[in-house]
């Protein structure tokens, strides 16, 4: 296509005499308005991605992200036609399962040197009647070990671990969806506001962020959960509101000052846009960028967030990892070591993860939004 | 193309815009800067008028006020309104309604192609804000009205135009974008705030063309802000010289060029480049840079750097008044018939 400077007299001159402008049937344009929209937004997301992909830490955390979220597709398969179609057993909540295994009876408990197949004489008089040390006895096991029907074994409660970790990630996957959508809708509207009206709503607006930004957010959720039942989406909710509008707000408002000034939002103004066209049509999407960017680091602190409080038993979940962790701790499991390993590194390795995951790619969207951190 | 005598299209009374100097959150400043101080002037049908003057004189305040982008401190300004034939007074339009009535009638082309462009938006976003702020015509009628304007201000052939971003353009296509957007609603009335001064010189002159053209052919009419008395020239019917927020001298092109009498307006001309090698012009020469008028005293504004001032110059700010020609001039030593009676001093004067 030509692009070039054209002389003015000639562009007038092909014109037809009278009255200059006319809203006319000229020429068609080939393609409706959303399609090169579309084809416009898919150019510049490409672009982004371009950037995007060169940052491999960026690119890991897509990575463990896309597996995550597999993860969270596969629950449902394996619940309805994959190997956990037994509600009875495999019910990350209520279902039950103890493998039966042969147990080595040594006298004293301080005699146990794994707790997974041996037992102290005491306590295995519950299963076998009078065994005393060097006997072997069939103990229904509760953990039970990873094997062929529970693939990271149960917990103490007998349910299977691999299906309650599937389960978790959709809950997760949704709390930091939840936290990270009103974060980016609280901070980028009140940052937008305080930024273009200035004045006192400013400065209310600003002295409550600095009020929110200094609360210490695990105390304030732990003072919550104990006045109120907290689940899963009114975490995600509390989460979303006190990081959208604590330094969430503050960074977001500054960049919608600088955006504030520019030529362009008097153009508009002089175009006749109101107060509103304003901020949703010019200086929002240019705040967006960061807010996205934001939005990465919340689900980081709304995942690991759920997961200290599940793990005090604050909240009001069904099952979570934080859960899986708990249920670990309250059974006495904690103090063992990694003897019961498959109680503790799943859930555990899942939240530092799936955090770790949305914090990476937090930090590449960040070079991708701020030309300036880039490399070179 | 000028038309004297013809319908008004703007007239400025005395208009002034202060600005606070700021002192912290809860104190009420008493400090002023004085941008604009009581000008007047009048825009007739298919005239345009220069403001002249060197940086932070107030041109700019003085188009941001007349287009509603400041509220004037004082005075009266009017604007014509062609769909009811009426004058609306600029002060009066408060509401959010009135101002976006009056922003059909009104438009700013503003100095910088770059900056003034929102760099999320295509042209064609950039080109249909007015008409979709307004709500008018269908989403085919838009897009034929914008591809009809870009046509008109030499962005051909329009279409692959409508959805490059700006800074996929260069600044003379974009300096074309902000004027098709500045007339996409036909207003009366464009300010055009130094519309050429970011351009690359060689495509300077082919928007001022441009400008004109479209003056002619849609009637509009501006104010054209500029600091180089020759862009003034060749955009302007008539001029106004403007120093620390003060008309200090306002004719008829030709006639200011040709007969400058305000001391400071001569300081301009000596500094622009005279084709004719053996024309010796009278030098003026002044010193320093424009100040910002903070609580200006009741002296002659110019009076700092005047090379002529005399003991008459420390009473007030002279009046602006015609002295024949409609030659408008805001100094004691020149007198009612337009004839200089200061002492002509000036290099010496500085040098000693
Ligand atoms: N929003 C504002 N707040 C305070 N002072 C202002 C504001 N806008 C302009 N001024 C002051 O008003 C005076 C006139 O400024 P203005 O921008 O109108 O000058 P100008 O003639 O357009 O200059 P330039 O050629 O540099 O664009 C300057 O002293 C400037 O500092
Ligand atoms: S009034 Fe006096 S100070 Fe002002 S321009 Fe004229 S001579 Fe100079
Ligand atoms: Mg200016």
């Amino acid at each position: 296509m030509v692009v070039e400077e054209k002389d003015p007299v000639d562009v007038l001159t092909e014109l037809p005499e009278g009255e200059g402008i006319t809203i006319g049937a000229g020429e068609q344009l080939p393609e409706s308005l959303w399609k090169v929209r579309l084809r416009l937004f898919w150019k510049s997301f490409k672009r982004n991605w371009t950037l995007f992909k060169e940052n491999k830490i960026g690119l890991a955390g897509l990575a463990v992200i896309a597996l995550f979220a597999l993860m969270a597709l596969s629950y449902p398969v394996m619940r309805s036609a994959g190997p956990w179609q037994n509600d009875a057993v495999y019910n990350p909540v209520i279902g039950y399962d103890a493998p039966r295994a042969e147990f080595e009876i040594v006298a004293t408990e301080a005699d146990v040197v794994d707790p997974t197949t041996q037992m102290d004489a005491n306590k295995a008089q519950l299963w076998c009647f009078r065994v005393v040390a060097g006997d072997t006895c069939v103990i229904p096991q509760q953990p039970a070990p990873p094997g062929s029907d529970h693939w990271l074994g149960t917990d103490p409660l007998g349910r299977d671990i691999a299906s309650q970790l599937a389960f978790s990630t959709r809950a997760a996957f949704l709390l930091g969806l939840i936290a990270a959508v009103v974060t980016v809708g609280v901070a980028t509207t009140i940052g937008s506001i305080a930024a273009f009206y200035g004045g006192w709503l400013d400065n209310f607006l600003m002295r409550v962020a600095d009020l929110v930004l200094l609360l210490p957010l695990i105390p304030i959720l732990i003072v919550m959960s104990g006045l109120w039942q907290i689940n899963l989406p009114i975490l995600g909710v509390l989460i979303g509101i006190l990081s959208g509008f604590g330094g969430t707000a503050i960074v977001l408002k500054s960049q919608a000052l600088s955006i504030k000034v520019k030529p362009f939002i008097d153009a508009a103004r002089v175009s006749g846009g109101s107060n509103w066209h304003l901020i949703s049509k010019h200086i929002i999407p240019n705040v967006l960028p960061l807010s996205f960017l934001y939005m990465m680091f919340t689900v980081t602190e709304a995942v690991s967030l759920e997961a200290t409080l599940s793990f005090f038993g604050l909240l009001n979940i069904d099952m979570s990892w934080g859960i899986m962790l708990n249920t670990a701790q309250s059974q006495g499991y904690l103090r063992s070591g990694l003897e019961f390993w498959w109680l503790l590194i799943p859930a555990g390795v899942a939240v530092t993860l799936l955090a770790a995951g949305f914090f990476f790619v937090g930090r590449a969207m960040d070079e991708v939004v701020n030309p300036r951190l880039r490399a070179r | 193309m000028s038309e004297q005598n013809g319908q008004t299209r703007v007239k400025v009374e005395n208009l002034q815009k202060l600005f606070p100097i700021s002192k912290g959150l809860f104190r009420k400043s008493t400090d002023f800067v004085y941008a604009v101080d009581g000008i007047s002037f009048e825009i007739k049908e298919g005239e345009s008028l220069g403001l002249v003057g060197e940086s932070g004189c107030g041109k700019t305040t003085t188009g941001r006020v007349l287009v509603k982008l400041e509220d004037a401190t004082g005075g009266q300004a009017f604007v014509h309104n062609s769909d009811r034939d009426e004058m609306i007074d600029v002060m009066d339009v408060e509401s959010p309604e009135d101002r976006k009535e009056f922003r059909k009638h009104v438009q700013m082309i503003f100095q910088d192609p770059y900056e003034s462009m929102n760099p999320r938006r295509t042209i064609y976003d950039i080109v249909a804000e007015p008409l979709k702020v307004h709500n008018l015509g269908t989403t085919e009628e838009k897009e034929q009205r914008v591809v009809d304007l870009l046509r008109l201000v030499g962005l051909t052939p329009p279409e692959p135009f409508l959805f490059r971003y700006p800074h996929e353009l260069s600044g003379g296509q974009r300096q074309r974008v902000a004027i098709a957007r500045a007339l996409v609603m036909e207003p009366t009335f464009v300010v055009a705030d130094e519309p050429t001064s970011m351009l690359d010189v060689s495509i300077r002159i082919s928007i001022m063309r441009l400008m004109l053209e479209l003056a002619e052919k849609l009637g509009v009419t501006y104010l054209y802000i500029t600091h180089d008395l020759a862009v003034a020239r060749y955009m302007c019917d008539k001029i106004a010289v403007m120093y620390l927020g003060k008309i200090v001298e306002m004719a008829p092109t030709e006639e200011l060029l040709s007969n400058p009498m305000h001391p400071y307006t001569r300081a301009l001309l000596s500094a622009v480049p005279v084709p004719d090698p053996s024309y010796q012009r009278p030098q003026v020469e002044i010193e320093g840079g424009v100040a910002r008028a903070i609580n200006p005293p009741d002296e002659c504004r110019f009076i700092e750097r005047c090379p002529f001032a005399v003991d008459e110059c420390k009473t007030a700010h002279p009046n602006l008044f015609d002295r024949g020609n409609d030659h408008l001039v805001a100094c004691y030593l020149v007198a009612p018939d337009g004839s200089w009676t200061g002492r002509e001093r000036a290099k010496l004067e500085l040098r000693s």
